[in-house]
Protein backbone atom coordinates (compact mmCIF):
# COMPACT_ATOMS: atom_id res chain seq x y z
CA UNK A 1 0.00 0.00 0.00
CA UNK A 2 1.21 3.47 -0.78
CA UNK A 3 -0.18 6.68 0.59
CA UNK A 4 0.66 10.33 0.93
CA UNK A 5 1.88 10.84 4.48
CA UNK A 6 1.76 14.23 6.17
CA UNK A 7 5.03 15.35 7.73
CA UNK A 8 6.27 18.35 9.65
CA UNK A 9 10.03 18.56 9.30
CA UNK A 10 12.16 21.12 11.08
CA UNK A 11 14.09 23.25 8.62
CA UNK A 12 16.57 25.88 9.67
CA UNK A 13 19.92 26.50 11.22
CA UNK A 14 21.46 28.14 14.28
CA UNK A 15 19.99 31.46 13.21
CA UNK A 16 16.40 30.22 13.34
CA UNK A 17 13.96 27.91 11.66
CA UNK A 18 10.67 26.19 12.07
CA UNK A 19 8.47 23.22 11.25
CA UNK A 20 7.56 23.00 7.58
CA UNK A 21 4.64 20.93 6.23
CA UNK A 22 5.26 18.31 3.55
CA UNK A 23 3.35 15.50 1.92
CA UNK A 24 5.55 12.54 1.09
CA UNK A 25 4.71 9.26 -0.66
CA UNK A 26 5.22 6.30 1.68
CA UNK A 27 5.19 2.60 0.76
CA UNK A 28 4.66 -0.55 2.80
CA UNK A 29 7.62 -1.54 4.96
CA UNK A 30 9.28 1.85 4.90
CA UNK A 31 10.79 3.72 7.80
CA UNK A 32 10.89 7.42 8.61
CA UNK A 33 14.36 7.74 7.08
CA UNK A 34 12.98 6.42 3.75
CA UNK A 35 10.42 9.20 3.76
CA UNK A 36 13.06 11.79 4.61
CA UNK A 37 15.23 10.51 1.75
CA UNK A 38 12.26 10.72 -0.64
CA UNK A 39 11.63 14.26 0.56
CA UNK A 40 15.26 15.09 -0.14
CA UNK A 41 15.12 13.43 -3.58
CA UNK A 42 11.85 14.92 -4.76
CA UNK A 43 11.16 18.21 -2.97
CA UNK A 44 14.08 19.52 -0.90
CA UNK A 45 17.48 18.68 -2.36
CA UNK A 46 19.08 20.97 0.22
CA UNK A 47 17.61 19.11 3.22
CA UNK A 48 20.45 18.22 5.61
CA UNK A 49 20.21 14.82 7.25
CA UNK A 50 22.95 12.64 8.72
CA UNK A 51 22.73 8.92 7.96
CA UNK A 52 24.89 5.96 7.03
CA UNK A 53 23.89 2.33 7.47
CA UNK A 54 20.07 2.42 7.50
CA UNK A 55 20.26 -0.66 9.68
CA UNK A 56 20.32 0.71 13.23
CA UNK A 57 24.01 0.08 13.68
CA UNK A 58 25.86 3.28 12.83
CA UNK A 59 23.98 5.62 15.15
CA UNK A 60 23.95 8.47 12.63
CA UNK A 61 20.28 9.20 11.95
CA UNK A 62 19.31 10.16 15.51
CA UNK A 63 16.43 12.63 15.59
CA UNK A 64 13.14 13.19 17.38
CA UNK A 65 10.02 11.71 15.86
CA UNK A 66 6.78 13.02 17.34
CA UNK A 67 8.82 14.38 20.21
CA UNK A 68 10.55 11.12 21.06
CA UNK A 69 14.29 10.59 20.54
CA UNK A 70 14.62 7.81 17.94
CA UNK A 71 16.74 6.47 15.13
CA UNK A 72 14.87 7.44 11.95
CA UNK A 73 15.99 4.23 10.27
CA UNK A 74 14.45 2.11 13.03
CA UNK A 75 11.12 3.91 13.21
CA UNK A 76 8.62 2.14 10.97
CA UNK A 77 5.99 4.23 9.24
CA UNK A 78 3.49 1.47 10.03
CA UNK A 79 3.40 2.57 13.68
CA UNK A 80 1.66 5.78 12.58
CA UNK A 81 -1.90 6.00 11.31
CA UNK A 82 -2.02 7.13 7.63
CA UNK A 83 -3.90 10.29 8.59
CA UNK A 84 -1.43 11.13 11.36
CA UNK A 85 1.06 13.96 10.89
CA UNK A 86 4.58 12.81 11.69
CA UNK A 87 6.82 15.50 13.17
CA UNK A 88 10.56 15.12 12.69
CA UNK A 89 13.00 17.46 14.43
CA UNK A 90 16.70 17.38 15.18
CA UNK A 91 17.84 16.27 18.63
CA UNK A 92 16.93 19.09 20.98
CA UNK A 93 19.73 18.73 23.53
CA UNK A 94 22.49 19.72 21.12
CA UNK A 95 23.22 22.85 19.07
CA UNK A 96 21.61 22.65 15.66
CA UNK A 97 23.79 22.95 12.56
CA UNK A 98 21.22 22.71 9.81
CA UNK A 99 17.83 21.01 9.40
CA UNK A 100 18.07 17.59 11.08
CA UNK A 101 21.81 17.74 11.73
CA UNK A 102 23.12 18.71 15.16
CA UNK A 103 26.55 19.40 16.57
CA UNK A 104 27.28 16.44 18.85
CA UNK A 105 30.82 17.49 19.73
CA UNK A 106 29.79 17.74 23.42
CA UNK A 107 29.85 13.95 23.39
CA UNK A 108 33.32 13.73 21.90
CA UNK A 109 34.62 16.19 24.48
CA UNK A 110 33.12 14.07 27.25
CA UNK A 111 34.56 10.88 25.72
CA UNK A 112 38.04 12.36 25.87
CA UNK A 113 37.61 13.13 29.58
CA UNK A 114 37.24 9.44 30.49
CA UNK A 115 40.61 7.91 31.33
CA UNK A 116 41.37 5.10 28.88
CA UNK A 117 41.78 1.43 29.66
CA UNK A 118 45.06 0.93 31.53
CA UNK A 119 46.85 -2.20 30.31
CA UNK A 120 48.10 -4.53 33.05
CA UNK A 121 51.88 -4.05 33.25
CA UNK A 122 52.61 -7.75 33.72
CA UNK A 123 50.93 -8.78 30.45
CA UNK A 124 52.16 -8.13 26.96
CA UNK A 125 50.19 -7.90 23.71
CA UNK A 126 48.51 -11.22 22.96
CA UNK A 127 48.73 -12.41 26.56
CA UNK A 128 45.34 -11.12 27.74
CA UNK A 129 43.09 -13.95 28.94
CA UNK A 130 39.65 -13.23 30.37
CA UNK A 131 36.88 -15.59 31.40
CA UNK A 132 33.46 -15.13 29.89
CA UNK A 133 31.79 -14.60 33.27
CA UNK A 134 34.19 -11.72 33.93
CA UNK A 135 33.42 -9.89 30.70
CA UNK A 136 29.76 -10.83 30.13
CA UNK A 137 28.33 -7.72 31.79
CA UNK A 138 30.78 -5.45 29.92
CA UNK A 139 29.76 -6.88 26.57
CA UNK A 140 26.29 -5.41 26.99
CA UNK A 141 27.84 -1.94 27.20
CA UNK A 142 29.96 -2.62 24.11
CA UNK A 143 26.76 -2.86 22.06
CA UNK A 144 26.53 0.93 22.25
CA UNK A 145 26.43 2.45 18.74
CA UNK A 146 26.99 6.00 20.03
CA UNK A 147 23.78 7.39 18.56
CA UNK A 148 23.69 9.75 21.57
CA UNK A 149 19.94 9.38 21.99
CA UNK A 150 20.53 8.70 25.69
CA UNK A 151 22.53 11.92 25.95
CA UNK A 152 19.77 13.74 24.06
CA UNK A 153 16.95 12.57 26.30
CA UNK A 154 18.77 12.94 29.62
CA UNK A 155 17.04 15.84 31.33
CA UNK A 156 20.21 16.76 33.25
CA UNK A 157 21.64 18.35 30.11
CA UNK A 158 18.56 18.55 27.88
CA UNK A 159 16.78 20.87 30.32
CA UNK A 160 19.89 22.46 31.84
CA UNK A 161 22.55 23.59 29.41
CA UNK A 162 24.55 24.84 32.39
CA UNK A 163 25.11 21.25 33.56
CA UNK A 164 27.01 20.23 30.46
CA UNK A 165 30.47 21.08 31.80
CA UNK A 166 29.88 19.03 34.97
CA UNK A 167 27.95 16.05 33.63
CA UNK A 168 29.27 13.42 31.24
CA UNK A 169 25.88 11.90 30.47
CA UNK A 170 24.70 8.29 30.57
CA UNK A 171 26.77 7.09 27.62
CA UNK A 172 30.08 8.09 29.20
CA UNK A 173 29.14 7.15 32.75
CA UNK A 174 28.43 3.75 31.24
CA UNK A 175 31.95 3.81 29.80
CA UNK A 176 33.36 4.55 33.26
CA UNK A 177 31.32 1.65 34.68
CA UNK A 178 32.57 -0.62 31.91
CA UNK A 179 36.19 0.20 32.67
CA UNK A 180 35.72 -0.06 36.44
CA UNK A 181 34.26 -3.56 35.96
CA UNK A 182 36.93 -4.61 33.45
CA UNK A 183 38.86 -7.58 34.82
CA UNK A 184 42.20 -6.43 33.37
CA UNK A 185 41.97 -2.68 33.84
CA UNK A 186 44.94 -1.59 35.95
CA UNK A 187 43.77 1.95 36.63
CA UNK A 188 44.20 1.60 40.40
CA UNK A 189 47.88 0.75 39.98
CA UNK A 190 48.32 3.76 37.73
CA UNK A 191 46.88 6.12 40.31
CA UNK A 192 43.54 6.54 38.51
CA UNK A 193 40.53 6.33 40.80
CA UNK A 194 37.60 5.74 38.44
CA UNK A 195 35.00 5.83 41.21
CA UNK A 196 36.17 9.15 42.54
CA UNK A 197 36.33 10.45 38.97
CA UNK A 198 32.76 9.26 38.33
CA UNK A 199 31.57 11.39 41.23
CA UNK A 200 33.85 14.39 40.96
CA UNK A 201 34.77 14.72 37.29
CA UNK A 202 31.86 13.09 35.45
CA UNK A 203 28.98 14.21 37.69
CA UNK A 204 27.43 10.84 38.54
CA UNK A 205 25.51 12.50 41.39
CA UNK A 206 23.50 14.50 38.87
CA UNK A 207 21.89 11.31 37.59
CA UNK A 208 18.57 10.74 39.35
CA UNK A 209 18.07 7.35 37.71
CA UNK A 210 14.80 8.22 35.99
CA UNK A 211 15.68 5.74 33.22
CA UNK A 212 14.98 7.82 30.13
CA UNK A 213 18.38 6.75 28.77
CA UNK A 214 17.28 3.12 29.04
CA UNK A 215 13.90 3.87 27.45
CA UNK A 216 15.37 5.37 24.29
CA UNK A 217 18.37 3.08 23.76
CA UNK A 218 17.94 1.42 20.34
CA UNK A 219 20.31 -1.36 21.40
CA UNK A 220 18.15 -2.05 24.48
CA UNK A 221 21.09 -1.68 26.82
CA UNK A 222 19.88 -1.51 30.42
CA UNK A 223 21.98 1.58 31.00
CA UNK A 224 20.44 2.55 34.33
CA UNK A 225 20.12 -0.86 35.96
CA UNK A 226 23.35 -2.39 34.71
CA UNK A 227 25.73 0.56 34.46
CA UNK A 228 24.60 3.71 36.28
CA UNK A 229 23.17 2.17 39.45
CA UNK A 230 26.07 -0.32 39.83
CA UNK A 231 28.43 2.64 39.37
CA UNK A 232 26.50 4.60 42.01
CA UNK A 233 26.85 1.65 44.36
CA UNK A 234 30.59 1.49 43.66
CA UNK A 235 30.83 5.20 44.45
CA UNK A 236 28.93 4.56 47.70
CA UNK A 237 31.60 1.96 48.53
CA UNK A 238 34.30 4.53 47.96
CA UNK A 239 32.77 7.72 49.28
CA UNK A 240 29.72 7.16 51.45
CA UNK A 241 30.04 3.83 53.24
CA UNK A 242 32.09 4.12 56.45
CA UNK A 243 32.09 0.34 56.98
CA UNK A 244 33.63 -0.33 53.58
CA UNK A 245 36.11 2.50 54.18
CA UNK A 246 37.10 1.04 57.56
CA UNK A 247 37.40 -2.46 56.10
CA UNK A 248 39.66 -1.28 53.30
CA UNK A 249 41.87 0.62 55.79
CA UNK A 250 42.23 -2.50 57.96
CA UNK A 251 42.98 -4.70 54.95
CA UNK A 252 45.54 -2.23 53.67
CA UNK A 253 47.26 -2.11 57.07
CA UNK A 254 47.27 -5.91 57.28
CA UNK A 255 48.80 -6.16 53.82
CA UNK A 256 51.80 -4.04 54.78
CA UNK A 257 55.05 -6.04 55.17
CA UNK B 1 16.90 28.42 5.68
CA UNK B 2 15.06 30.69 8.05
CA UNK B 3 11.31 30.55 8.30
CA UNK B 4 10.62 33.34 10.67
CA UNK B 5 11.67 32.31 14.16
CA UNK B 6 14.96 33.69 15.35
CA UNK B 7 15.88 33.26 19.06
CA UNK B 8 14.18 36.50 20.13
CA UNK B 9 11.05 35.68 18.13
CA UNK B 10 11.08 32.23 19.76
CA UNK B 11 10.81 33.81 23.19
CA UNK B 12 7.97 36.02 22.01
CA UNK B 13 6.20 32.98 20.58
CA UNK B 14 6.07 31.26 23.95
CA UNK B 15 9.60 29.97 24.25
CA UNK B 16 11.60 30.50 27.37
CA UNK B 17 12.86 34.10 27.40
CA UNK B 18 15.91 33.03 29.39
CA UNK B 19 16.75 30.48 26.70
CA UNK B 20 16.90 27.58 29.11
CA UNK B 21 16.91 23.91 28.20
CA UNK B 22 15.43 23.06 24.83
CA UNK B 23 14.94 26.78 24.20
CA UNK B 24 18.63 27.52 24.46
CA UNK B 25 19.61 29.88 21.67
CA UNK B 26 21.93 27.37 19.97
CA UNK B 27 19.34 24.62 19.71
CA UNK B 28 16.67 24.11 17.09
CA UNK B 29 14.12 26.93 17.32
CA UNK B 30 10.94 25.13 18.34
CA UNK B 31 8.50 27.07 20.53
CA UNK B 32 6.78 23.98 21.97
CA UNK B 33 8.53 22.68 25.08
CA UNK B 34 7.95 19.17 23.75
CA UNK B 35 6.26 17.52 20.79
CA UNK B 36 5.09 14.27 22.35
CA UNK B 37 1.52 13.40 21.43
CA UNK B 38 1.16 10.12 23.30
CA UNK B 39 -0.32 9.97 26.80
CA UNK B 40 3.02 10.57 28.51
CA UNK B 41 1.25 11.96 31.57
CA UNK B 42 -0.57 8.71 32.29
CA UNK B 43 2.28 6.80 33.90
CA UNK B 44 3.30 9.54 36.37
CA UNK B 45 -0.38 10.19 37.14
CA UNK B 46 -1.01 6.52 37.95
CA UNK B 47 2.18 6.41 40.03
CA UNK B 48 1.14 9.47 42.02
CA UNK B 49 -2.37 8.09 42.57
CA UNK B 50 -1.04 4.71 43.72
CA UNK B 51 1.56 6.16 46.06
CA UNK B 52 -0.85 8.73 47.52
CA UNK B 53 -3.42 6.01 48.17
CA UNK B 54 -0.84 3.96 50.03
CA UNK B 55 0.44 6.98 51.99
CA UNK B 56 -3.11 7.89 53.04
CA UNK B 57 -3.97 4.34 54.09
CA UNK B 58 -0.68 3.67 55.88
CA UNK B 59 -0.77 7.02 57.71
CA UNK B 60 -4.23 6.22 59.05
CA UNK B 61 -3.21 2.75 60.13
CA UNK B 62 0.19 3.73 61.52
CA UNK B 63 -1.28 6.40 63.78
CA UNK B 64 -4.32 4.34 64.77
CA UNK B 65 -2.46 2.21 67.32
CA UNK B 66 -5.36 -0.26 67.52
CA UNK B 67 -6.78 -3.34 65.82
CA UNK B 68 -3.40 -4.62 64.71
CA UNK B 69 -3.41 -7.98 66.44
CA UNK B 70 -5.90 -10.79 66.10
CA UNK B 71 -4.26 -13.92 67.47
CA UNK B 72 -2.34 -15.47 65.83
CA UNK B 73 -2.07 -12.74 63.20
CA UNK B 74 -0.19 -9.45 63.58
CA UNK B 75 -0.25 -6.59 61.12
CA UNK B 76 3.06 -6.12 59.26
CA UNK B 77 2.83 -2.41 60.17
CA UNK B 78 3.23 -3.25 63.87
CA UNK B 79 5.90 -5.93 63.82
CA UNK B 80 8.34 -5.93 65.50
CA UNK B 81 6.53 -4.04 68.24
CA UNK B 82 9.14 -2.12 70.20
CA UNK B 83 7.22 -0.14 72.85
CA UNK B 84 5.56 -1.09 76.12
CA UNK B 85 2.16 0.00 74.85
CA UNK B 86 2.08 -2.93 72.39
CA UNK B 87 -0.58 -5.54 72.69
CA UNK B 88 0.64 -8.82 74.13
CA UNK B 89 1.62 -11.15 71.27
CA UNK B 90 2.59 -14.58 72.62
CA UNK B 91 5.81 -15.81 70.94
CA UNK B 92 5.63 -12.82 68.59
CA UNK B 93 8.06 -9.95 68.15
CA UNK B 94 6.71 -8.05 71.16
CA UNK B 95 10.04 -6.80 72.44
CA UNK B 96 9.37 -3.56 74.35
CA UNK B 97 12.92 -2.32 73.72
CA UNK B 98 11.99 1.34 73.77
CA UNK B 99 10.26 1.23 77.12
CA UNK B 100 7.23 2.94 78.57
CA UNK B 101 7.93 6.58 77.68
CA UNK B 102 6.63 6.07 74.14
CA UNK B 103 2.93 6.89 74.07
CA UNK B 104 2.30 7.22 70.36
CA UNK B 105 1.43 4.32 68.10
CA UNK B 106 4.15 1.62 68.25
CA UNK B 107 4.00 1.31 64.46
CA UNK B 108 5.80 4.64 64.13
CA UNK B 109 8.92 3.17 65.75
CA UNK B 110 9.37 0.41 63.22
CA UNK B 111 7.83 1.79 60.06
CA UNK B 112 10.69 4.24 59.65
CA UNK B 113 12.90 1.36 58.47
CA UNK B 114 10.74 -0.03 55.64
CA UNK B 115 9.73 3.54 54.83
CA UNK B 116 13.39 4.57 54.55
CA UNK B 117 14.13 1.48 52.48
CA UNK B 118 11.39 2.33 49.99
CA UNK B 119 12.07 6.08 49.98
CA UNK B 120 15.71 5.51 49.02
CA UNK B 121 14.96 2.56 46.70
CA UNK B 122 16.24 3.13 43.17
CA UNK B 123 12.84 2.27 41.68
CA UNK B 124 10.79 4.48 44.00
CA UNK B 125 13.26 7.32 43.45
CA UNK B 126 12.53 7.13 39.74
CA UNK B 127 8.81 6.94 40.46
CA UNK B 128 8.55 9.95 42.74
CA UNK B 129 11.13 12.07 40.92
CA UNK B 130 8.96 11.66 37.85
CA UNK B 131 5.53 11.68 39.47
CA UNK B 132 5.82 14.20 42.29
CA UNK B 133 8.81 16.35 41.37
CA UNK B 134 8.42 16.26 37.57
CA UNK B 135 12.15 15.84 37.21
CA UNK B 136 11.42 14.94 34.46
CA UNK B 137 7.68 14.14 34.23
CA UNK B 138 8.41 11.91 31.22
CA UNK B 139 11.23 11.39 28.77
CA UNK B 140 11.83 14.40 26.50
CA UNK B 141 9.21 16.39 28.41
CA UNK B 142 10.89 19.38 30.07
CA UNK B 143 11.03 19.69 33.81
CA UNK B 144 9.79 22.96 35.31
CA UNK B 145 12.76 23.64 37.60
CA UNK B 146 15.16 26.48 36.88
CA UNK B 147 18.18 24.69 38.32
CA UNK B 148 19.07 21.08 38.89
CA UNK B 149 21.77 19.40 40.93
CA UNK B 150 20.26 15.94 41.18
CA UNK B 151 21.63 13.76 43.93
CA UNK B 152 24.97 15.53 44.08
CA UNK B 153 24.12 17.76 47.03
CA UNK B 154 22.33 17.74 50.38
CA UNK B 155 19.64 16.58 50.97
CA UNK B 156 19.38 14.18 48.02
CA UNK B 157 22.96 13.02 48.45
CA UNK B 158 21.53 11.16 51.47
CA UNK B 159 19.90 8.72 49.03
CA UNK B 160 23.27 6.97 49.22
CA UNK B 161 22.31 5.48 52.61
CA UNK B 162 20.05 3.02 50.80
CA UNK B 163 22.19 0.01 51.64
CA UNK B 164 21.82 0.63 55.40
CA UNK B 165 18.05 0.63 55.03
CA UNK B 166 18.49 -2.58 53.05
CA UNK B 167 20.21 -4.20 56.04
CA UNK B 168 17.37 -3.02 58.30
CA UNK B 169 14.78 -4.25 55.79
CA UNK B 170 16.33 -7.73 55.87
CA UNK B 171 15.89 -7.80 59.67
CA UNK B 172 12.28 -6.63 59.40
CA UNK B 173 11.58 -9.24 56.71
CA UNK B 174 13.03 -11.87 59.07
CA UNK B 175 10.58 -10.80 61.78
CA UNK B 176 7.66 -10.84 59.35
CA UNK B 177 8.68 -14.36 58.33
CA UNK B 178 8.43 -15.46 61.94
CA UNK B 179 5.02 -13.75 62.16
CA UNK B 180 3.87 -15.75 59.14
CA UNK B 181 5.12 -18.97 60.74
CA UNK B 182 3.14 -18.12 63.88
CA UNK B 183 0.07 -18.07 61.64
CA UNK B 184 0.25 -21.87 61.79
CA UNK B 185 -0.66 -21.71 65.49
CA UNK B 186 -4.20 -21.14 66.60
CA UNK B 187 -5.32 -18.35 68.91
CA UNK B 188 -4.41 -20.48 71.95
CA UNK B 189 -0.86 -21.09 70.73
CA UNK B 190 -1.30 -24.68 69.56
CA UNK B 191 0.45 -25.61 66.29
CA UNK B 192 -1.47 -27.19 63.41
CA UNK B 193 -3.71 -24.31 62.42
CA UNK B 194 -4.16 -22.61 59.11
CA UNK B 195 -6.61 -19.91 58.15
CA UNK B 196 -7.01 -17.45 55.33
CA UNK B 197 -4.93 -15.03 57.40
CA UNK B 198 -2.03 -17.49 57.36
CA UNK B 199 -2.13 -17.47 53.56
CA UNK B 200 -2.33 -13.68 53.48
CA UNK B 201 0.71 -13.31 55.75
CA UNK B 202 2.65 -15.95 53.80
CA UNK B 203 1.96 -14.28 50.46
CA UNK B 204 2.92 -10.93 51.93
CA UNK B 205 6.20 -12.11 53.40
CA UNK B 206 7.10 -13.90 50.14
CA UNK B 207 6.61 -10.67 48.21
CA UNK B 208 8.47 -8.65 50.86
CA UNK B 209 11.46 -11.01 50.56
CA UNK B 210 11.33 -10.94 46.76
CA UNK B 211 11.28 -7.14 46.76
CA UNK B 212 14.02 -6.87 49.40
CA UNK B 213 16.35 -9.32 47.67
CA UNK B 214 15.76 -7.77 44.25
CA UNK B 215 17.15 -4.46 45.54
CA UNK B 216 20.01 -2.91 43.57
CA UNK B 217 22.10 -2.54 46.74
CA UNK B 218 21.60 -6.25 47.45
CA UNK B 219 22.72 -7.03 43.91
CA UNK B 220 25.85 -4.96 44.46
CA UNK B 221 26.66 -6.43 47.87
CA UNK B 222 26.04 -10.02 46.78
CA UNK B 223 28.41 -9.85 43.83
CA UNK B 224 28.12 -6.72 41.72
CA UNK B 225 31.02 -5.06 43.51
CA UNK B 226 33.43 -7.79 42.36
CA UNK B 227 35.84 -7.27 39.49
CA UNK B 228 36.44 -10.98 38.90
CA UNK B 229 33.33 -13.15 39.03
CA UNK B 230 35.42 -16.17 38.04
CA UNK B 231 37.26 -16.08 41.37
CA UNK B 232 33.99 -16.10 43.35
CA UNK B 233 31.73 -18.72 41.72
CA UNK B 234 29.23 -18.86 44.59
CA UNK B 235 28.77 -15.10 44.70
CA UNK B 236 28.56 -15.04 40.90
CA UNK B 237 25.75 -17.59 41.02
CA UNK B 238 23.96 -15.58 43.71
CA UNK B 239 24.48 -12.39 41.71
CA UNK B 240 22.80 -14.08 38.77
CA UNK B 241 19.78 -14.99 40.90
CA UNK B 242 19.51 -11.52 42.38
CA UNK B 243 19.93 -10.00 38.91
CA UNK B 244 16.99 -12.08 37.65
CA UNK B 245 14.87 -10.76 40.52
CA UNK B 246 16.25 -7.27 40.00
CA UNK B 247 14.84 -7.23 36.48
CA UNK B 248 11.38 -7.31 38.10
CA UNK B 249 12.15 -4.79 40.82
CA UNK B 250 9.39 -2.38 39.81
CA UNK B 251 6.79 -5.14 39.70
CA UNK B 252 7.91 -6.47 43.06
CA UNK B 253 7.95 -2.98 44.56
CA UNK B 254 4.28 -2.48 43.70
CA UNK B 255 3.23 -6.06 44.49
CA UNK B 256 4.79 -5.92 47.96
CA UNK B 257 3.37 -2.45 48.59
CA UNK B 258 -0.12 -3.73 47.85
CA UNK B 259 0.41 -6.97 49.77
CA UNK B 260 1.58 -5.23 52.92
CA UNK B 261 -1.50 -2.99 52.85
CA UNK B 262 -3.79 -5.96 52.17
CA UNK B 263 -2.21 -7.95 55.02
CA UNK B 264 -2.70 -5.04 57.40
CA UNK B 265 -6.28 -4.53 56.22
CA UNK B 266 -7.02 -8.21 56.72
CA UNK B 267 -5.73 -8.15 60.29
CA UNK B 268 -7.64 -4.92 60.93
CA UNK B 269 -10.90 -6.43 59.69
CA UNK B 270 -10.48 -9.61 61.74
CA UNK B 271 -9.31 -7.72 64.82
CA UNK B 272 -12.12 -5.19 64.67
CA UNK B 273 -14.69 -7.98 64.36
CA UNK B 274 -15.77 -7.20 60.80
CA UNK B 275 -15.56 -10.91 60.02
CA UNK B 276 -14.06 -14.13 61.34
CA UNK B 277 -10.92 -15.61 59.83
CA UNK B 278 -11.96 -18.56 57.60
CA UNK B 279 -10.19 -21.62 59.01
CA UNK B 280 -8.83 -24.38 56.74
CA UNK B 281 -7.72 -26.73 59.58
Amino acid sequence: MSYQARFKVWRGDAGGGGLVDYEIAVNDGEVVLDAIHRLQATQCPDLAVRWNCKAGKCGSCSAEVNGRPRLMCMTRMSVFAPEETVTVTPMRAFPVLRDLVTDVSYNYAKAREVASFVPPPELGPGEYRMKQEDVGRLQEFRKCIECFLCQDTCHVVRDHEENKPAFAGPRFLMRVAELDMHPLDAADGAGIDRRRAAREAHGLGYCNITKCCTEVCPEHIKITDNALIPLKERVVDRSYDPLVWLGSKIRRRGARP
Amino acid sequence: MATGTDPEARAAAGGDPAGRGVHHAARAAIPDPHLRRDRWWLQPAVTVAGLLAFVAYSTWRAFAGADYYAAPYVSPFYSPCLAENCESMPAGADWEIVGGWWHLSPALLVLIFPLGFRLTCYYYRKAYYRGFWASPPACAVPEPHRTYSGESRFPLVLQNVHRYFFYAAVLVAGVLTWDAVLGFRDEDGAWGHMGLGTLVLLANVALIWAYTLSCHSCRHIVGGRLKHFSRHPVRYRMWGWVSALNGRHMLLAWASLVSVAVADLYVYLVSSGAFDDPRFF
